[in-house]
């Protein structure tokens, strides 16, 4: 649904993004994750017919953004980052305005209006000047601006940024009951709402493509092991001997500890599971198990170690910048 | 053309926001004061000329009362069009909305064409509020409607030149106070540039008076409509339209 090869977009000197290449299937929610100034709203300026990339190309539904863009226009729904609106204009008319743009007929209309400011939970603002409303309002006002004329792709940058907790997971939600009908594409710097929200997920940093996948894919890409912290008390002689001796184990890593307790890091096949032989090597030894949990599964590991682990590798970007 | 939907919510934003009210209010006032003075002047002058019959041969209501109002309401406008139109495109870039514009599935002709609309309605239901005084004129004596008619084409004509430069200006510039003066310096200079005819001899002196717009507007005011005031407003309009659309097009491939 859309096709994006080797598009870069240079500000003057400046190169915001580098041969991007990606591809999102129908039906798709990706996430657009990479911390601030990686290039994730300049892609989507381009994506939705905004500005020109530099170079590369860009279609969405099988039309070019910068020659077709007229087409492209008719099936996206975007929302830019930080949501600008008409401060002078109510709620329910600045959509109406929307709508009509957008070529929803007279008839369709309020009752499409009427039926995304339900979907935003904003029906209860209608009459409000869009100007006197809060951060988290606006937000929604511009969700819903974008789900007008019920478009086949989303472009949404940043959705739930302003917002408060419980208002972040009512948007969530929606976004994840557009999955099958739409294919959006969300740009975050929040890591779980990939996770709860997102089918795929394309990482992106310095204006480069650095992983893509599924976080499932990722996270077994970057961490081929499955890894267990492991916390004991009263502990005598070589733990670490003794732990690395259970069959299954792979390696094991002294953690810092605080306390006194001996603290490590267990590393074990993904398919073996050596929690269960861990704490009988820990009660046959007379020792106290104080704590084990599995960790480094999450995709906050996978885009610690790709993005952070990036930049300590490449010290002359970091001067550069 | 999809222009309908921009036109109707430009309309809102004009009269959502305080713009629409500031300018009837304050136009409306300073042109009835001009009126009231210059009504107030004829009166006197043909009660004088009841006494002594010799000076009342030119007194005529069109050319005494009309001419000098729109002469004054021209003025007035001059200060006055630049704030209708200088948020048009430079409130919209300065807000981001314009981002938000230009994704929406409207062909660039039809936002220009939605915007010049929306500021040309405004302007004409203005100057629909000033047929007061013609109408007042009208109650005291009797008055010839054509000449005015002609009069209000040569407003519109003009007015609409107005907004067309002050569309141009604002597509240039996301500033507001750069567009509204930027608007109003090139109109006070297509004003004042008719004045070094004067001066100036030969070609130069036809090409200064030809750019003037004042010089175009008096022959509307005197009742006559000629092809070449028509051609100079309309071309005037036609090109600061044209090259608003290239400025907002631009955006496209520029980035």
């Amino acid at each position: 649904m859309i096709q994006v090869d080797q598009l870069t977009k240079h500000y003057g000197p400046v190169t915001a993004i580098q041969d991007v290449s990606f591809n999102v299937e129908k039906g798709q929610i990706v996430g657009f994750l990479g911390p601030n100034g990686a290039g994730k709203s300049t892609t989507m300026k381009i994506l939705s017919c905004f500005m020109p990339a530099s170079g590369g190309t860009a279609r969405i539904a099988g039309f070019d953004v910068f020659s077709q863009s007229l087409e492209v226009r008719r099936r996206i729904g975007y929302l830019p980052e930080n949501a600008p609106l008409y401060t002078d204009l109510p709620v329910a008319g600045y959509l109406d305005f929307v709508a009509e743009i957008k070529g929803v007929s007279r008839g369709a209309r309020k009752g499409r209006v009427a039926d995304v400011m339900e979907r935003c939970f904003i029906t209860d603002m209608q009459r409000r000047l869009i100007g006197k409303l809060s951060k988290g309002y606006r937000q929604r006002v511009g969700l819903a601006q974008a789900l007008l004329g019920d478009p086949e792709v989303l472009i949404l940058d940043e959705p739930t940024i302003g917002l408060d907790p419980r208002q972040i997971a009512e948007i969530r939600a929606l976004i994840r009951s557009l999955a099958g009908q739409h294919t959006v594409i969300l740009s975050t710097h929040i890591l779980p709402e990939v996770s709860m929200v997102c089918d795929g997920v394309i990482i992106i940093n310095r204006g480069r493509i650095v992983a893509q996948g599924t976080e499932s894919e990722l996270v077994e890409q970057m961490f081929p092991t499955a890894r267990v912290e492991l916390r004991v008390a009263g502990a005598t002689g070589d733990v670490a001997a003794a732990l690395r001796a259970v069959p299954g184990v792979l390696a094991v890593e002294p953690r810092e500890s605080r306390d006194g307790t001996a603290f490590f890091l267990v590393e074990s096949a993904r398919e073996h599971d050596v929690r269960g032989d861990l704490v009988k090597l820990v009660t046959s030894r007379g020792w106290t198990l104080q704590d084990l949990h599995q960790v480094g599964m999450s995709l906050e590991e996978v885009f610690i170690r790709v993005v952070v682990g990036e930049d300590v590798q490449d010290p002359a970007a970091e001067e550069a910048s | 053309m999809r222009w309908l939907p921009v036109f109707k919510k430009e309309l809102r934003l004009f009269f959502g926001s305080a713009v629409a009210y500031v300018v009837f209010t304050f136009f409306l006032l300073i042109s009835g004061w001009f009126f009231s003075q210059i009504f107030l002047f004829y009166s006197d002058a043909s009660m004088r000329s009841f006494m002594q019959p010799q000076f009342g041969q030119n007194l005529n209501v069109t050319e005494n009362v009309m001419r000098p109002l729109f002469t004054n309401m021209g003025v007035v406008l001059l200060f006055f069009m630049p704030m209708l139109t200088m948020r048009l495109f430079a409130e919209e870039k300065k807000s981001g909305t314009m981002e938000l514009l230009l994704t929406y599935p409207v062909r660039d002709g039809e936002i220009l064409a939605g915007k010049f609309l929306a500021a040309a309605a405004l302007y004409v239901l203005l100057l629909a509020l000033t047929l007061l005084y013609p109408g007042l004129v009208a109650y005291f004596t009797r008055v010839e409607w054509g000449p005015i008619l002609t009069g209000y084409l040569g407003l519109v004509l003009m007015g609409g030149t107005f907004l067309a430069v002050g569309l141009l200006v604002s597509s240039l510039t996301e500033n507001q106070i750069v567009a509204g003066f930027g608007t109003f310096g090139v109109l006070l200079l297509f004003w004042v540039i008719g004045w070094g005819a004067e001066f100036a001899g030969g070609t130069l002196r036809t090409v200064l008076q030809y750019l003037s717009v004042t010089e175009h507007i008096d022959g509307f005011s005197r009742g006559l409509i000629d092809t070449k005031d028509l051609v100079y407003y309309g071309s005037a309009i036609a090109l600061a339209l044209f090259l608003s659309l290239r400025s907002l097009e631009s955006k496209r491939w520029r980035g």
